[in-house]
């Protein structure tokens, strides 16, 4: 047993220009200390996923169906004071923009506190011994000074340093950081990840890294999943996502990565844009954009196989490369044939650090 | 910068204003056509050396700047001459009346507070319940009603036909009786009714704003409890915008008491005022007017301070 599973959940936002499927019978899993990234388009239902999770969809959303196993507990069925115990106890979140996450009218150290009194039952001088700590874990200088400072007197890395504080704050078991360097540049960025992995080592947390950012991913993740319109169209470790992708859209979104020192010729964006959510297209969501769409392509939906057998994929096995392609079950005609060239940008861009693939699609 | 210097320096910056409100008071009310001498004897037939001899009595000869600061030299120790309708010290008369005023004005402030905030809270977290519907119809009705049909009518309905609060004023035993605090309540209601609708209004979009904002999803996601959430987290954001209008409504609670004390037969000093108005009552007039602007600035004061309190940015 995983410790979350999410299984064929599906979130709806009932607006007034219909209803919005944000996510489509999703599933997968997250194992204790894993780093698991979430990687696909804006829109994609990335953060909708991670306010699921906690049970935050407001209205017009709902959570329609499925299930969400947090250590064997189905969190769809607690009670509201049942998932408040977990909720910044045992799973917490980081926001992407720190600076309106941090509540203006009170200073940064009672925003931990708060959570810290209430989850672990300190008092108010215990709170705030705790809360001085973790502002020094999270990198703060001179913390006990600090703690009493309002958000605006601190910077933005410092911001989200803050907020990285208040997840951390009563050991959780599973962080989940929507895109939690966007907001920042490029060094802060550096630093606030390198802080998230030796969070994530020394407090053996699990993290749930959403980002649109694939050479963060190739740094940070363990295993990622690619999202489109709601559901995952490839599942598997970074290796295999990087340097052997096996869905159209993974492929795209490769050869989309923008590298420091790349001729821009080469930045190609996948044509069209994500389906509205409201009317879906027939058959597999991706048709439209597909490069190696056929007419069946349009009828019949792919699910989410292994790319090596063509069998139903298997959400609780690590090790399996899943992609949601008809090629991968014998009913597409032609092949994905496209082809992955890896260059290992490493001495070409000393301040990224990180390899990268390029995937090409010639056809 | 602490909350201590920035209320230390709001207070000081006050003073000049203060003074300003002095000139303002005085240099109006000298400039309106037609002094007390004129209308004292308006209707007797009296020789010019009488009416200089007045003139000289209350210092209207002299140059308009020296009567200012004659009169600013009373003021500052709370002596505003005597009235010249019946010749008793102003003070004296302000202070008989003050009391009535004040309490009609804390009640009408206290209502609207009570009413319009918790109201405007409910509305906002229940968007679209039956609450937030009655609250929309009571804001509506609550800006268009004029004070003296919403004054009459209460009176008619609560005091004529129901017979639930007394049809007028008790006549002894000062501002601080119970039976006062009762007959009170009408008028304070007539005053505040306006207050309470746009304040309520105010309230419930300040917290819509809030409620939609990332702190708010992250005190949640906290696991706090939702009312402390609401509570702590959104109540003291949305306050911030409420705290200046609900101070710029001392200013409308005032004005309107002078409508209001009509309607009631009210002993404040709204009527005190109404009548030196047509007396021609310069002392009293000024001293009232110099009374209702310094009010309104302190109200604007505390609102500032109330303010910075609320939101850290200001004060730094
Ligand atoms: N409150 C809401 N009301 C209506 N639709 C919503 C709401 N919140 C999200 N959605 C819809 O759900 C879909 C998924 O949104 P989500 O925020 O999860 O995207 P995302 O993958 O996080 O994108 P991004 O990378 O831009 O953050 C979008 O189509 C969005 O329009
Ligand atoms: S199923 Fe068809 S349209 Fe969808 S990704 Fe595969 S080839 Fe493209
Ligand atoms: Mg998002």
């Amino acid at each position: 047993m995983a410790m979350l599973e999410v299984e064929d959940l599906n979130v709806r936002f009932y607006t007034e220009d219909g209803v919005v499927k944000a996510t489509n019978d999703l599933s997968y899993q997250i194992e204790a200390g894993e780093r698991f990234g979430i990687v696909g388009e804006s829109g994609a239902g990335k953060s909708v996923t991670s306010l699921s999770l906690l049970r935050l969809i407001d209205s017009p959303g709902v959570i329609e169906s499925g299930e969400i196993r947090f250590k064997g507990q189905n969190l769809l069925e607690l009670s509201d004071e049942e998932m408040r115990q977990i909720r910044g106890n045992e799973i917490s979140m980081i926001f992407q923009d720190a600076e309106t996450a941090l509540n203006p009218a009170y200073t940064v150290g009672e925003q931990i506190a708060e959570a810290v009194r209430y989850h672990l039952d300190m008092d108010e001088e215990e709170a705030r011994e705790r809360s001085i700590e973790l502002l020094e874990d999270v990198g703060i200088p001179d913390a006990a000074e600090r703690y009493s400072d309002y958000p605006h007197q601190f910077s933005g890395g410092m911001q989200q340093r803050a907020v990285i504080a208040m997840a951390l704050s009563c050991d959780p078991d599973l962080i989940l950081a929507d895109e939690p360097t966007t907001a920042l540049d490029v060094t802060i960025e550096a630093q606030i990840l390198t802080l998230l992995e030796e969070i994530a080592e020394k407090f053996d947390t699990a993290i749930q890294f959403i980002t649109h950012d694939l050479g963060v991913v190739a740094e940070f993740c363990d295993r990622v999943m690619v999202m489109y319109a709601g559901h995952p169209v490839e599942i598997g470790t970074v290796e295999e996502i990087y340097y052997d992708p096996q869905h159209p859209y993974t492929v795209g979104l490769m050869s989309s990565i923008p590298r420091i020192g790349d001729d821009s010729e080469r930045l190609q964006t996948i044509p069209g844009r994500m389906p509205d959510l409201i009317e879906m297209p027939p058959g597999c969501n991706f048709h439209p954009r597909c490069p190696y769409a056929e007419e069946i392509c349009t009828q019949l939906s792919p699910e989410l196989v292994d790319v090596e057998t063509g069998q139903e994929a298997a959400p609780d096995d690590r090790n399996q490369h899943a992609a949601a392609c008809l090629a991968h079950t014998g009913e597409l005609a032609g092949s994905l044939d496209y082809e992955v060239t890896v260059r290992d940008e490493l001495e070409a861009t000393a301040t990224d650090g990180s390899g990268t693939t390029e995937g090409e699609i010639d056809e | 910068m602490s909350l201590q210097r920035y209320v230390l320096k709001r207070v000081l910056v006050t003073i000049p204003i203060l003074i300003g409100a002095t000139m303002l008071t005085f240099g109006l009310v000298a400039l309106t056509p037609g002094d007390p001498v004129d209308y004292i004897i308006a209707f007797q037939d009296v020789s010019p050396e009488v009416e200089q001899q007045l003139r000289e009595q209350y210092g209207l000869d002299k140059p308009l700047f020296m009567q200012y600061l004659d009169w600013l030299a009373g003021v500052v120790q709370f002596d505003f001459g005597d009235s010249i309708s019946n010749q008793r010290p102003v003070t004296e008369l302000i202070m008989e009346r003050l009391p009535y005023t004040l309490l009609m004005g804390s009640m009408a402030f206290m209502v609207t507070l009570i009413t319009a905030i918790p109201t405007g809270i409910i509305a906002a977290y229940y968007r679209g319940s039956v609450i937030d519907q009655a609250s929309r119809v009571f804001s509506v009705v609550g800006i268009a009603i004029p004070n003296f049909f919403l004054g009459i009518l209460l009176l008619l309905i609560f005091a004529s036909q129901l017979n639930i609060f007394p049809f007028l004023a008790p006549s002894s035993g000062g501002a601080l009786t119970p039976e006062m605090a009762v007959y009170t309540l009408l008028p304070a209601i007539t005053i505040g009714t306006g207050a309470t609708a746009l304040l309520m209004r105010l309230m419930r979009s300040s917290m819509i704003e809030e409620l939609d904002k990332d702190y708010v999803t992250m005190a949640r996601a906290k696991g706090l409890p939702e009312r402390t959430v609401v509570n702590k987290h959104v109540l003291r954001n949305s306050l911030i915008s409420v705290v200046t209008v609900a101070a710029i409504q001392v200013a409308f609670i005032i004005s309107g008491s002078v409508v209001v004390e009509i309607v009631f037969s009210y002993p404040g000093i709204g009527r005190l005022l109404v009548n030196s108005v047509g007396a021609r009552d310069f002392p009293v007039i000024q001293a009232l007017v110099l009374l209702i602007g310094v009010a309104v600035i302190l109200a604007n004061l505390l609102a500032d301070i109330l303010y910075a309190y609320l939101d850290p940015r200001i004060r730094y």
